[in-house]
């Protein structure tokens, strides 16, 4: 088979997988008699239309980049981690556990405390089976299936039996105290400023003690954690040992046992990373924005981390771009629900489609992209 | 628990065992012919949606149970496409039809019936009807095994039968005829098959396509049989339990048969916490009995009952050497 050259393989073939997807949902809308260009415009409005829009479109983003980031660095050890979902549901009981247990003085302290929870807990439900891939052969993708039904059940015990206040018929935890409380978009010094309260004379709308009024936006302080978590990844990767073995045995398992690469220490490392990352999500819905556990808390963000890293290409700075594409589908698949017909499970059949088409049929899209170089080269 | 109470449970878990039971011996001829399939879940939900919505219209079951085959066989032959045709990676694709069937019947069942999301519920021919074994009445007198016939086994739906008896006809096909000792081969050692002269691609395509006729099967089942219309995401991971049946199973027909009664039988004492409490008599939270599939399913896969091993070429696509 011809060879694409780089930028053809690194920008044209997810493009050009997208625009499949895309062109496939349109069909789709059609065909139940709705119309795509209405569709796409709502989306566009309801999710990139204002500041307002992008604080939720933002605050998606922060979940998918963790989900995609724990697929990425999974799938560069050659093991495809579906247990993104549990291992998030567990951060989640994680943070909650850490947030309740003082009452914290400042955020900080809190948030430091809280990633660390989130972590543990999401390496902890990653590494039983990361450890019987490793020990005993068990495919790692039906484990960590198996783990997310599994996670779901324990927190709904936790949750009714164990969390609940008492006195609350809500299957969630109590809500998390003040000092637990992260810094929304809309209450960080200048960066509100994009979230003021216009009147009606185009004036800022002030409260009763005559300060400026702002649109609370659920996007915080972890979006900036996140970006972090992007770079720190594609350092790990590409400029350290650690990294150069992971996506060694991920190439070749018998070349790098060959180089002394010790698979159990590889695959242990990085499905535990995988997992403190998939739980590190959790500050971002837990501690963000509900501020309390509630059932399934992760809804659904650690399978969009499958979409996520495939469109990404398992690079950090296409998990970002993608995370951000995601968060648009999914505010603007929330508007398309509010504002027209289209149930808002059309994202879900988006979200399918470019799996399918970047993960599953990407071999389609070389072969045909291999057939037009072929051809432009024999001219 | 009483004889009475007994045989209610056995009546449930039979129910609930015949959707896993179908599906789980439709990954068994995908899987078996190398190719993973996690997109039963996917398959069945679509079949699912397809057979309530035709029944609901047309108000035949029968015709209601082809649609609902065919939508399976649609999302069968993408599978087919993406992994065996293309080369794709089979789990991704399979995760991707789940995604795509989970959104798109609800879109079709919501701008057909606007009932969010469901299709109209499903009366008189329009669903499957219990038949009853025969001599069900004399039998009925003989103490012990009379009630378990007439409360158990008979009663059902056509479909449970059709998916019991498509245990020994699964094993006598993959056992007995020479398609099913190359479906098998192909799943082992696809090179040797096609030194043979017979075609991978073939094979494993029947295998995917068969798979696509057992999940349309279940899926319809679940919407005319057990259910009288669909409701979204009405699976809820059964896909996913009938996988896990056939990992317990070690991919063969009659194993199949019990590990998915097993996991019926766990479906039903979920529903009936009280029965559990007066077993062990220490109260046993419902979500533990909701887990215990996918808990002994990684125990299994652990290797602590026998070695649960894939066939071998399961996964990988095949390229013919040129």
């Amino acid at each position: 088979m011809t060879k694409l050259p780089t930028w053809a393989d690194v920008a044209l073939v997810p493009l050009i997988s997208l625009t499949l997807a895309a062109l496939v949902s349109a069909g789709v809308l059609l065909a139940i008699g709705q119309s795509p260009l209405e569709a796409i415009t709502v989306m566009a409005n309801g999710a990139l239309g204002s500041p307002y829009a992008w604080g939720y479109t933002l605050y998606y983003a922060t979940s998918f980049i963790f989900t995609g980031l724990a697929v990425t660095i999974a799938f560069h050890a050659g093991l495809f981690n579906i247990g993104g979902e549990g291992q998030a549901q567990l951060g989640g009981l994680g943070v909650a556990l850490v947030c309740l247990a003082l009452p914290w003085p400042h955020w900080t302290l809190a948030l430091a405390a809280a990633m660390g929870g989130a972590a543990l807990f999401g390496a902890a439900w990653a590494a039983v089976p990361a450890y019987l891939q490793a020990r005993r052969g068990s495919h790692i993708v039906i484990t960590t299936i198996m783990f997310n039904y599994i996670a779901s059940a324990l927190l709904i015990y936790l949750l009714v039996n164990v969390l609940r206040p008492t006195g609350s018929m809500d299957p969630a935890s109590a809500t998390f105290p003040a000092g637990a409380h992260l810094p929304q978009f809309h209450e960080i010094p200048l960066l509100q400023n994009l979230f003021q309260r216009m009147g009606a004379d185009g004036l800022p709308r002030l409260n009763a003690q005559g300060l400026p009024m702002y649109q609370g936006v659920p996007a915080n302080v972890t979006f900036f954690i996140a970006i972090a978590a992007c770079v720190a990844i594609w350092a790990l990767l590409w400029h350290t040992k650690l990294g150069y073995e992971i996506r060694a045995f991920g190439k070749s398992e018998k070349a790098a046992v060959y180089a002394g690469i010790s698979p159990f220490r590889i695959i242990m490392i990085a499905m535990l990373i995988s997992g403190a990352l998939a739980g590190l999500m959790a500050i971002n819905n837990v501690m963000g924005q509900s501020e309390r556990l509630l059932q399934n808390s992760a809804s659904g963000a650690g399978f969009i981390g499958i979409a996520v890293a495939l469109m990404g290409r398992n690079h950090p700075i296409g998990i970002f771009l993608a995370a951000v594409l995601f968060g648009f589908l999914f505010q603007g698949g929330a508007a398309l629900g509010l504002e027209t017909d289209i149930p808002i499970e059309l994202r879900t059949v988006v979200q399918g489609l470019v799996i399918l088409f970047t993960g599953a049929l990407d071999q389609m899209v070389r072969m045909l992209l291999a057939a037009f170089f072929r051809r432009r080269g024999g001219e | 628990m009483d004889y009475a109470t007994f045989l209610q449970v056995c009546d449930t878990a039979l129910r609930f065992a015949t959707p896993l039971l179908l599906a789980c011996l439709a990954g068994l001829y995908s899987e078996r012919a190398g190719i993973f399939d996690i997109g039963l879940e996917g398959k069945m939900l679509m079949a699912a949606m397809s057979a309530a919505a035709v029944a609901a219209i047309t108000g035949s079951v029968w015709i209601g149970l082809i649609a609902g085959i065919a939508g399976s066989l649609l999302f069968a032959l993408v599978h087919g496409l993406a992994s065996i045709t293309f080369r794709g990676n089979q789990l991704i694709a399979g995760v991707a039809l789940n995604f795509v069937a989970s959104g798109i019947t609800v879109l079709i069942a919501q701008s057909m019936f606007g009932q969010g999301g469901r299709t109209a519920p499903l009366v008189g021919n329009a669903r499957f009807t219990p038949i009853d074994l025969p001599f069900v009445e004399a039998i009925a007198n003989i103490p012990v095994i009379g009630p378990f016939y007439a409360e158990v086994l008979s009663g059902h739906t056509i479909l449970v039968y059709v998916a019991l008896l498509l245990v020994p006809l699964s094993w006598w096909v993959l056992y007995r005829t020479r398609f099913g000792l190359r479906l098998r081969a192909v799943g082992e050692n696809p090179a040797s098959v096609d030194t043979a002269g017979v075609s991978v691609v073939r094979l494993r395509f029947s295998a995917v396509l068969i798979a696509g006729v057992l999940c349309g099967l279940a899926g319809a089942y679940m919407s005319t049989g057990l259910q009288a219309g669909f409701g979204r995401e009405m699976t809820a991971g059964r896909g996913y339990i009938a996988l896990a049946a056939l990992i317990f199973a070690k991919w063969r027909p009659w194993q199949a048969l019990w590990a998915t009664l097993l996991f019926g039988f766990l479906q039903a004492l979920a529903l009936r916490p009280d029965v559990v409490e007066s077993l062990t008599r220490i109260a046993i939270p419902v979500p533990f009995l909701d887990a215990l599939p996918y808990i002994l399913t990684v125990i299994v896969l652990a290797g602590f009952v026998g070695k649960a091993i894939p066939p071998r070429a399961g996964g990988e696509p095949y390229v013919k050497e040129r």
